[in-house]
């Protein structure tokens, strides 16, 4: 009886808050944030920065049964009918992405809360979730909407508070300062130049809502106005999402960030960026014109497999464990370049599977190499000597995302590299699945070193009197544990079951792909 | 492409030609000075002369902002960040930095190459003048009953974007708060180095500028104020407004001392506005929902007239985004002076 009546009670909510989903996604950490300014206590702002995103989360899965229901949910702010206002459109491209993204913020502020007691000064953690909000608002704005000027509008929110968050790691190391610097120039040309894309198509086409421009400039490849857009727009994107040789900025910035930042932009800042690319490419420009199919083979993917094997062999050469990850992932997004420039179905799938995947996994490592370096002082390669005996949990946790981004089978590294190779194989890219052997051999070494270290060698007897960071408490270290168990145990969930990812992807590339305008 | 249109060379585009040569000879002096100053001053310049140019386009709201805020507040900005590091800069070894080069000269050529394929300028056909652009012009004022099309659209049809620049505006002040601090009480060193006014000589110094200033300030906020009420029938809004309102509490620290106005609007109404903006423009939009339909639509606001509830909606939204923009600015100006003794007499 009551439970009927609760059930009563809360159906209207559920069919009202699933219909406005769509804003709510980004509304809520975005009006969150001004809050969190004023949550002086540390403690407080993080439960209230938890809450948001969980909140958040909840709203993408009221998504979900939708979009997979319908193909995809149009949104219309204001109720403005575009191409007059704002839209929010979401299908599955966009939905795998918003998942990504709002999972990543909950398990990064789960994590993320000793660390952030440790590296961030008290009084400054009311407004380093508040910018911390706004980033994550930014990054799902970005991903949600159906309108060119939106994407830029939003992707100013979430870079700026990237850069600030970047910055926030001085207290580890000054040098953040001077690696949030170059991020903001670099990442501010990036944006101009997207800006100027985006004005360029304006002046192709009159309108702003990708849709309608995929209309107006249909058959138009040929008019130079278009073709430079397309220019400017790769390029500010890639600036954003460290395309090769686009990608200076990023070992610096996430190596310097503070842990918790590292973890959550290395599983979805690139991510996005990539995704607002895929976007622009297939759903707005055309694909299959020849001059898209001659950027795709003349520039994207010689720049992809130059990304895979050159980031590969100077991530071999990185002492510090973040500028070693950060390298390989600038590898790694060349394997999910390598894929869209494909231009087929199963590449721009393999590509997307591989983005999902990627995201597991560096999410864990940074995980890992923030819970040892809370514990034991970690920065560089060395410092992991005989974890796998210290932090047995956190080093086989790394152990697992290590093998999963080398692509070991029963990871999920594997399917998405084993999907890239039958899509390479399909369009008869023989020297791209050479690159891919070679740059994974690559991961084998520099994974290999450190597993190296912190198996075969003896932990160094000085631990406790070194000035190492400071312990943290059990308890919330223990708090840490918990997602990156969790991160690790996806790597291998999404072996044996990738029906998730892998239908998203699918249906995504087959949108993209099949039907013209999605 | 229309073909038939030729842009006419009349004075209007001459004096668009002639604008545009002196921003060129503007960014060329900026690029080869070292005088720090200097550079400032001519950003300022540059400024004014590239809302001269858009008053010439006939954008008269986008002049009016570049005017308040290139010219006005970051010349201010620039100058405290001058007065934090050095007055001139190093003298620039001429290097040849030719992958530099290339890259400028390819983004150079990449629009230049576009240049054939774009619509003659003015050209009444063009798809930017004929589509979505000539919508609003015929339907602003019965959606709305706003006659500046470029309000309605800001805060209305696209009303959703300037929310997200209200909120990029907000991130840039909580960033500036998290590098810089914002003085206040945490700084208890400020109070020390400050000037002491009530001395005679200091006094005496500013005599003019004092009484000129304190005639001023209110003109400049009731200025402010009139932008902002009036941004529906002409050029201005909130954006403009705030900026002008922040200039004149910044004036008045320059004058009076950074202490003096933290006395007048102190750091934490500072803060709370900052936020509160983007919360009263955000909780706009949750009304509509409450309200029973899409977020951000002010149709229902007022349940007897839908244009009505419009008017109240870019009203509400306008003095969010007023509240936030003053202050910013002055969380911006305010970290900048914390980290500095103020401005000496040798200075002016």
């Amino acid at each position: 009886m009551t439970m009927a009546m609760a059930l009563g009670m809360i159906m209207p909510i559920l069919t009202w808050a699933g219909t406005h989903a769509p804003p709510l996604v980004v509304v809520t950490p975005l009006l969150a944030g001004p809050i969190a300014v004023f949550l002086h206590k540390g403690r407080l702002a993080w439960a209230w920065a938890l809450a948001i995103s969980i909140l958040t989360f909840v709203f993408v899965l009221l998504l979900m049964p939708q979009v997979i229901q319908n193909g995809h949910i149009a949104y219309y702010m204001g109720t403005w009918v575009p191409p007059l206002g704002i839209e929010y459109r979401i299908d599955s491209l966009n939905l795998l992405i918003l998942l990504l993204v709002s999972a990543m913020g909950v398990l990064s502020l789960v994590f993320g809360l000793p660390l952030v007691e440790n590296e961030i000064e008290e009084s400054k953690r009311g407004q380093f979730f508040a910018a911390f909000l706004l980033c994550l608002a930014g990054l799902l704005g970005v991903t949600i909407t159906g309108d060119a000027f939106n994407v830029f509008v939003f992707l100013e929110i979430s870079s700026i508070a990237t850069y600030v968050l970047v910055s926030m790691g001085a207290e580890r190391d000054r040098r953040a300062y001077v690696a949030a610097f170059n991020y903001l120039v670099m990442g501010t040309i990036g944006a101009t130049f997207f800006v100027i894309g985006v004005g360029l198509l304006y002046m192709a086409s009159g309108t702003l809502n990708m849709a309608d421009i995929a209309m107006h400039i249909h058959g138009h490849s040929d008019n130079r106005v278009v073709r430079a857009a397309f220019a400017f727009i790769v390029i500010g994107l890639g600036l954003k999402m460290a395309m090769f040789p686009l990608h200076t900025w990023l070992p610096s910035a996430y190596a310097r960030a503070p842990s918790m930042v590292g973890v959550f932009l290395a599983s979805t800042a690139t991510k996005v960026a990539f995704y607002a690319m895929v976007r622009f490419i297939f759903s707005v420009f055309t694909p299959g014109s020849p001059f898209e199919g001659a950027v795709f083979d003349l520039v994207l993917a010689p720049m992809a497999v130059a990304a895979m094997i050159i980031c590969s062999v100077q991530a071999l050469y990185q002492i510090n464990i973040r500028r070693l990850l950060a390298y390989s992932s600038i590898a790694q997004l060349g394997y999910m370049l390598l894929g869209l420039s494909m231009g087929s179905i199963a590449g721009v799938a393999a590509g997307l599977l591989h983005l999902f995947n990627h995201a597991l996994m560096k999410g864990a490592l940074f995980m890992g190499v923030g819970k040892a370096s809370l514990r034991q002082g970690v920065t560089n390669v060395q410092d992991l000597r005989g974890l796998g005996k210290t932090m047995p949990l956190t080093a086989a946790s790394f152990t697992v995302a290590g093998l999963s981004l080398i692509g070991v089978p029963l990871t999920a590294g594997f399917v998405s590299k084993y999907y890239l190779v039958v899509a390479a194989l399909e369009r008869g890219w023989w020297w791209a699945v050479a690159a891919l052997i070679v740059s994974s051999v690559l991961a084998i070494f520099y994974i290999g070193k450190m597993l190296e270290t912190m198996y075969l060698h003896e932990p160094p007897k000085i631990t406790k009197s070194k000035k190492t960071a400071p312990q943290a408490p059990a308890k919330t270290s223990l708090l840490a544990l918990g997602p990156l168990m969790l991160m690790a145990a996806a790597n291998i969930y999404f072996f044996f079951d990738a029906s998730l990812p892998k239908g998203l992807a699918d249906a995504a590339a087959k949108a993209l792909l099949g039907g013209g305008a999605s | 492409m229309n073909a038939d249109f030729i842009t006419p060379l009349d004075a209007f585009t001459i004096i668009d030609l002639i604008l545009m040569l002196m921003l060129l000879i503007v960014g060329l002096a900026i690029v080869r000075l070292n005088d720090i100053f200097a550079i400032v001053m001519l950003a300022g310049v540059y400024s004014l002369v590239s809302a001269l140019w858009f008053v010439s386009l006939d954008a008269v709201d986008v002049a009016f902002t570049e005017a308040a805020v290139g010219a006005g507040i970051s010349t201010v900005l620039m100058l405290g960040a001058m007065l934090l590091s050095s007055r001139t800069a190093l003298p620039a070894k001429p290097v040849r930095k030719w992958a530099s080069f290339f890259i400028v000269l390819a983004t150079g050529a990449a629009l230049m190459y576009a240049v054939t394929d774009m619509p003659s300028f003015g050209d009444p056909l063009s798809a930017p003048n004929a589509y979505v652009g000539l919508e609003y012009l015929k339907r602003s004022l019965p959606d709305t009953e706003i006659p500046n099309v470029v309000s309605s659209v800001l805060a209305s049809y696209r009303g959703y974007d300037t929310l997200g620049e209200t909120s990029v505006i907000l991130t840039a002040g909580l960033g500036v708060m998290l590098i810089l601090g914002m003085g206040g009480k945490i700084n208890g060193q400020l109070k020390k180095k400050a000037i002491d006014y009530d001395n005679a000589d200091a006094q005496a110094h500013h005599t003019v500028l004092r009484v000129v200033s304190k005639m001023m300030i209110p003109l400049i906020v009731l200025y402010g104020f009139y932008v902002q009420f009036h941004g529906d029938f002409g050029p201005g809004g909130g954006f403009q407004a705030g900026v002008i309102i922040a200039s004149a509490v910044i004036l008045y620290a320059l004058i009076f001392g950074v202490d003096a106005a933290k006395a007048a609007v102190p750091p934490l109404v500072v803060r709370i506005g900052a936020a509160l903006g983007v919360l009263i423009y955000g909780g706009t939009g949750i009304a509509g929902l409450i309200l029973g339909s899409n977020y951000l639509d002010y149709n229902v606001l007022d349940p007897h007239s839908a244009p009505h509830g419009q008017e109240l909606g870019i009203m509400s939204i306008e003095i969010g985004v007023l509240i936030t923009v003053c202050s910013v600015m002055l969380v911006i100006f305010y970290g900048f002076t914390s980290r500095q003794p103020d401005i000496t007499d040798k200075d002016w």
